[in-house]
């Protein structure tokens, strides 16, 4: 019945994964209860939710589809498209951002008390996940508003938005980590977060980007997750580009098992550099 | 199974402490800027070796929280761990229960650990009470079904059945203390580590938490216990351990461990305190060594006010080690003459001849004020050591007899 715990210096903890599992319910219990404090004293509440991505959804099929007529995906309504890159843009910005705060903003916790602090980080990146299902309802009525359907395809999204979910947590583990010891992350993140909206192709098409150029911009994670979510909403319209998405899903295994790495290595640290 | 649950070997834990940088967080810009300058050193001197240690060293200093620490703790010892602030009881503490890890030694321990170093820790102030159970026990470890079947025992512990849908940021402190020591002392560990959580709540309070610990001790449970209240810890304890800058200096019964710690305080029979200009204050308390000798006190205590005190009135009260008043006076209690005393510097004198009490350590606090308010008090200003003028040989600890040494006649019929 008795375990033996042996503490010692640089010891990588063997019962760390056991101790995840044994501490499964706090990832519930952290993700509950920053949903819950979340809209408290706002008046809208969860709405808040919505309103974020269905307004920078409307501005987007205005600004790109409407003034600069940039082309759709094939018969798919200008908003849909965007739309449906708006969810798992708005999943992984917020995840990045609300991830490399947790942390800092439990940092009485992590002084105190001991759990893997992997649960931080990833109950925050829960947290936006519902905030995604959320949205996610409101894409449901947008495409019922252009009585636009979606094909067989619809059926592989949970596959991509696995992809988004390893994405979001690849980076974000990683950003709260260096967030711990160099604050600078502070302001590097919402920089990132701002930037990202616009090299990645939320607001547009990324078949617009020319072809030689492709494969480069696969570098970037989040191409390969809102290509894979359009194929799979859009249906019949939309095409993937191969290699590049292969790219895309490679930057985000390799950014997944870094950023664990790297947050395990600082981990056993935080409780003295936070 | 052995007996020993915890084994600490030789456990050192040092902290950098930087002298220049008042954060103790790295910014990326001294990391980049630290990465430049030595590359830059290595092109320009490439035959030289790395000195980077060399400038490190100047900004910072190693600091030992703990240094060399072993010990062993035994199933269902209840180990009082004292020493007075910056000891390293803390650290010892944190690296207990894996909060940051040692720089180097060894820890064993059997069995799962449960340690509260922080009253509410994990409490979100916008939460009800209910939601905060939940929350504080999943974070110290509990699973949802455990704390759903223990919910009625916290609640009736913490008394706040009333309040259970308010948000805790309405509680009353001594509430939100309750609660969150309800908590915490319904988790069932093996192995409890509590650091200072009694300095907060009222006496009932403390005393059904000492309680509860003993309960849980009572059970084969060991519990690790940080105070700074001698009578608490005594109470609770079987085992001290007495750390002083960072070292373990005594380890073994709670009664030396105590007296250990107390008696190292002084070997003063005078103390001089600074006074401010505006406030009447204690300038210096003296016990005199040779009165101590004979078995009587005699205390001489300085004052100074910016104002004529009507009049000065001292007062002094001699406790155990433990913390418990033994006896107290103050000119008033002794019908004194005070009319036309008035005065706002001097020095007052108590004399007690023959004291009554048992040998042995005590502590001396001080107090002065006027017939109305009190101005200034020294709590604990040192411990002296008493030998009672009646020298008798077969007397037992005052632990268990009291403390008063008064003789008596016994007759058989």
């Amino acid at each position: 019945m008795t375990q033996k715990l042996i503490i010692e210096a640089g010891r990588t903890e063997r019962h760390y994964w056991r101790d995840l599992w044994r501490y499964r319910e706090l990832f519930y219990f952290l993700a509950w209860r920053d949903i819950l404090v979340r809209y408290k004293q706002t008046v809208i509440g969860i709405a808040w939710a919505v309103i974020r991505p269905v307004l920078t959804m409307v501005v987007f099929t205005v600004v790109f589809g409407k003034l600069a007529k940039l082309p759709s995906e094939g018969a798919a309504p200008y908003a849909v498209m965007v739309y449906s890159a708006m969810l798992p843009w708005q999943f992984f910005a917020n995840s990045l951002s609300e991830a490399s705060n947790s942390l800092i903003g439990n940092a009485n916790l992590i002084s105190k008390v001991y759990f893997p602090r992997l649960i931080i980080p990833t109950s925050a990146v829960i947290t936006s996940f519902v905030d995604f299902l959320i949205s996610a309802l409101i894409l449901v009525g947008i495409m019922a508003w252009y009585q636009f359907w979606p094909s067989w395809r619809v059926l592989t999204l949970p596959f991509f938005i696995a992809i988004a979910f390893a994405a979001a947590m690849g980076v974000g583990l990683w950003l709260t980590a260096l967030n711990v010891k160099y604050r600078d992350f502070r302001y590097i993140v919402p920089f990132i977060v701002q930037f990202g909206l616009y090299i990645s192709p939320v607001g547009f098409s990324s078949s617009i980007v020319p072809e030689q150029y492709r494969l480069l911009y696969s570098l970037n994670p989040m191409v390969g997750v809102i290509d894979g979510f359009r194929w799979a909403i859009l249906g019949g319209e939309s095409n993937i580009y191969l290699p590049g998405f292969l790219l895309s899903l490679a930057v985000v295994l390799f950014f997944l098992g870094y950023g664990i790495v790297y947050f395990r290595k600082t981990e056993r640290k935080f409780a003295d550099i936070i | 199974m052995t007996d020993t649950v915890i084994k600490v070997e030789d456990l050192s834990k040092s902290y950098l402490i930087g002298h220049q940088s008042q954060e103790r967080y790295t910014a990326l810009r001294d990391v980049m800027a630290n990465k430049v300058k030595s590359l830059g050193e290595r092109l320009l001197h490439p035959f030289r070796s790395s000195e980077g240690g060399l400038i490190a060293a100047d900004v910072t200093e190693e600091f030992w929280a703990l240094k060399d620490v072993s010990f062993e703790v035994k199933r269902g010892d209840r180990v009082g761990i004292i020493g007075r602030n910056g000891a390293g009881k803390s650290t010892l503490l944190k690296i207990l229960s894996r909060i940051t890890e040692p720089t180097s030694g060894r820890i064993e321990i059997e069995g799962r650990v449960a340690s509260l170093l922080e009253v509410g820790t994990g409490f979100h102030p916008e939460l009800t009470g209910r939601e905060n159970i939940y929350l504080n026990g999943a974070i110290l470890g509990m699973g949802k079904a455990e704390i759903k079947r223990k919910f009625d025992e916290i609640v009736a512990f913490a008394e706040v059945e009333r309040f259970l849908d308010t948000p805790v940021k309405r509680y009353s402190s001594g509430m939100y203390v309750r609660l969150a020591f309800a908590v915490a002392a319904h988790l069932e560990p093996e192995i409890l580590v509590v650091d200072e959580v009694l300095a907060v709540g009222d006496a009932q309070f403390q005393k059904k938490c000492l309680g509860k610990m003993e309960e849980v001790s009572r059970g084969g449970r060991t519990v690790l216990f940080v105070s700074h209240n001698m009578s608490a810890i005594q109470k609770l304890c079987t085992q001290g351990a007495l750390f002083d800058h960072g070292l373990l200096k005594f380890h073994g019964n709670i009664q030396s461990a105590i007296f250990n710690y107390t008696g190292k305080l002084d070997q003063l029979t005078r103390v001089d305190f600074e006074c401010c200009k505006s406030h009447p204050c204690i300038k210096f308390v003296i016990v005199e060594p040779d009165a101590l000798r004979r078995g009587d006190l005699l205390i001489k205590i300085g004052f100074e006010s910016p104002f004529p005190l009507n009049p000065p009135i001292p007062g002094i009260v001699i406790s155990s080690l433990a913390g418990a008043n033994v006896f107290g006076s103050n000119p008033r209690f002794h019908s004194h003459k005070l009319d036309g005393m008035k005065s706002s510097s001097g020095v007052v004198q108590m004399f007690a001849k023959s004291l009554p009490l048992v040998s042995g350590q005590y502590r001396l606090s001080v107090w002065l004020g006027d017939w109305h308010v009190d101005y200034d008090h020294k709590i604990d200003v040192f411990s002296f050591e008493f030998k009672s003028g009646l020298r008798e040989p077969l007397r037992p600890n005052p632990e268990s007899v009291g403390y008063l040494d008064w003789s008596a006649e016994w007759s058989y019929s």
